[in-house]
């Protein structure tokens, strides 16, 4: 049980830890869906967004092909105006070239975990699968924009502070729960069936690292309760920004 | 045609009674995932949703989400009468929390759109102990992350889809905690995926069709 040891400083819990961990997010939520119980603010969150179903069709018009993650219209999924279509300014590339950012971070990551040598045993070895499980990932996602005709985005520096096994073990939390709600936000965003899929297979494995890391905190398996939440693309880029090197 | 060997016996000892379209897809999921492994879940139900048309449309894949829940909720409702070590009795509760407000939220969502929610399927599980309890729970929650991923592209509402998703993760994140508790590697594979399983369709086509 570690719930209660926080450390000071640069370890203060950022934006996205609290979103993906914080009760109150949950609260965030069920006030914005107008209503008092999980399950009748979901229907109220349902009725308060409906009626654009299929609107929009392929809504070939909007894309973009811009290589970086345009943050426009950006997967405000929790605020975004009623009847809003949520993929507006957003291309199945750029989602992608998002989703690939996050790869990068993930395996880069994984790789300093491992060599760090704050892991042995059985940790070791699942620091070693998730690692494979993000690099398959990051194949997965460059093959899909190339095959998109896209252009991904390049490989990039990063720094992770590596103090001991529990400030890592936190920081593979926050970048576990920062990515499965990242996907989360997408998934209505995407166009295209198969890209679709794809994404939603990557989604579900994220939320397994999570919850796997997690476990070894001493937190519940599903911080937020019986529903996740979704982190938009600004969310998600301005909390990793700082592990970025350049 | 289901293999001499199944991969996942224990999906067998799963019984979903009811005539409902809900019923009938659950049960095709849970024997595709008994044949085939839990990942077979996906493609059957994406195949097997795709047999009402264009627009067989998201009532009925809520309807299949729903009955879903239900099973699972019953599951944890059941094992909570199990003689379970602390930790696992806390899993099932928190878990069994978490199923039934997901049946709430999906009747809710289908009173919203206009349909009318199915009654909850007669079940039985051979339950006996904590060890077929936690194999079980295992199997049920990756059938049901499968199930949740190949449903979700057939989901024509943006809304219905988010909120899919919002359900998907929860799911994932059980079956790894129970894996966990097993001792097992949480993440086997890096895609929870239907894609790769396009092999299978073929397979499972016997039962797809009532």
């Amino acid at each position: 049980m570690h719930e209660s040891t926080r450390e000071p400083g640069r370890d203060e819990p950022g934006a996205m830890e609290e979103l993906a961990r914080d009760p109150s997010s949950r609260k965030r939520f069920l006030k914005m869906a107008g209503g008092a119980g999980a399950a009748s603010a979901f229907a109220a969150f349902l009725a308060a967004c409906g009626g654009n179903d299929g609107g929009g069709g392929g809504g070939g018009g909007k894309q973009t092909s811009t290589a970086e993650p345009s943050p426009a219209g950006g997967g405000a999924n929790a605020s975004r105006e009623p009847n809003a279509d949520p993929r507006q300014g957003t291309s199945d590339v750029d989602i992608l070239n998002y989703a690939l950012r996050l790869e990068y971070l993930d395996t880069a990551f994984y790789a300093a975990a491992i060599e760090s040598g704050l892991f042995r045993g059985r940790e070791r070895v699942m620091l070693q699968r998730f690692r494979e499980n993000e690099q398959a990932h990051l194949k997965t996602v460059r093959s899909t924009i190339e095959k998109l005709g896209g252009r991904p985005v390049a490989r990039l520096e990063t720094k992770f502070p590596m103090g001991s096994r529990l400030s890592v073990l936190r920081l593979a939390s926050k970048l576990e729960n920062g990515g499965a709600a990242a996907y989360l936000g997408q998934a209505n965003r995407i166009r295209s069936k198969e890209v679709l899929a794809a994404a939603l297979s990557i989604h579900s494995v994220e939320a397994r690292h999570a919850a796997t890391v997690d476990g070894l905190l001493g937190l519940p398996p599903a911080p937020q309760g019986s529903f996740a939440l979704p982190l938009t693309m600004e969310e998600v880029l301005g909390e990793t920004q700082r592990f970025v090197a350049s | 045609m289901a293999p001499a060997r199944p991969v996942t016996p224990d999906l067998r000892t799963i019984e979903v009674h009811g005539m409902t379209r809900g019923s009938f897809i659950v049960r095709g999921a849970l024997a595709a995932g008994a044949a085939y492994g839990a990942a077979a879940a996906g493609p059957y139900v994406h195949d097997a949703l795709g047999q009402g048309g264009d627009r067989s449309g998201d009532l009925e894949i809520l309807a299949f989400a729903l009955t879903l829940e239900h099973l699972e909720a019953a599951f944890y409702e059941r094992a909570a009468r199990l003689r379970l070590s602390a930790p696992v009795r806390e899993l099932a509760a928190s878990f069994g929390n978490h199923e039934r407000e997901h049946v709430e939220a999906l009747q809710d969502t289908i009173d919203q759109l206009g349909g009318e929610p199915e009654p909850p399927p007669k079940v039985e599980f051979g339950l006996r102990d904590e060890r077929g309890f936690l194999r079980l729970a295992q199997t049920l929650e990756e059938t049901g992350v499968s199930a949740y991923n190949g449903a979700a592209t057939r989901i024509g509402s943006r809304e219905v889809l988010a909120a899919a998703g919002q359900i998907v993760q929860v799911e994932a994140r059980h079956a790894a905690a129970i894996r966990a508790a097993r001792g097992l590697q949480t993440a086997p594979r890096p895609f929870d995926d239907a894609l790769e399983m396009a092999a299978v369709l073929k397979a499972v086509e016997p039962f797809v069709r009532p």
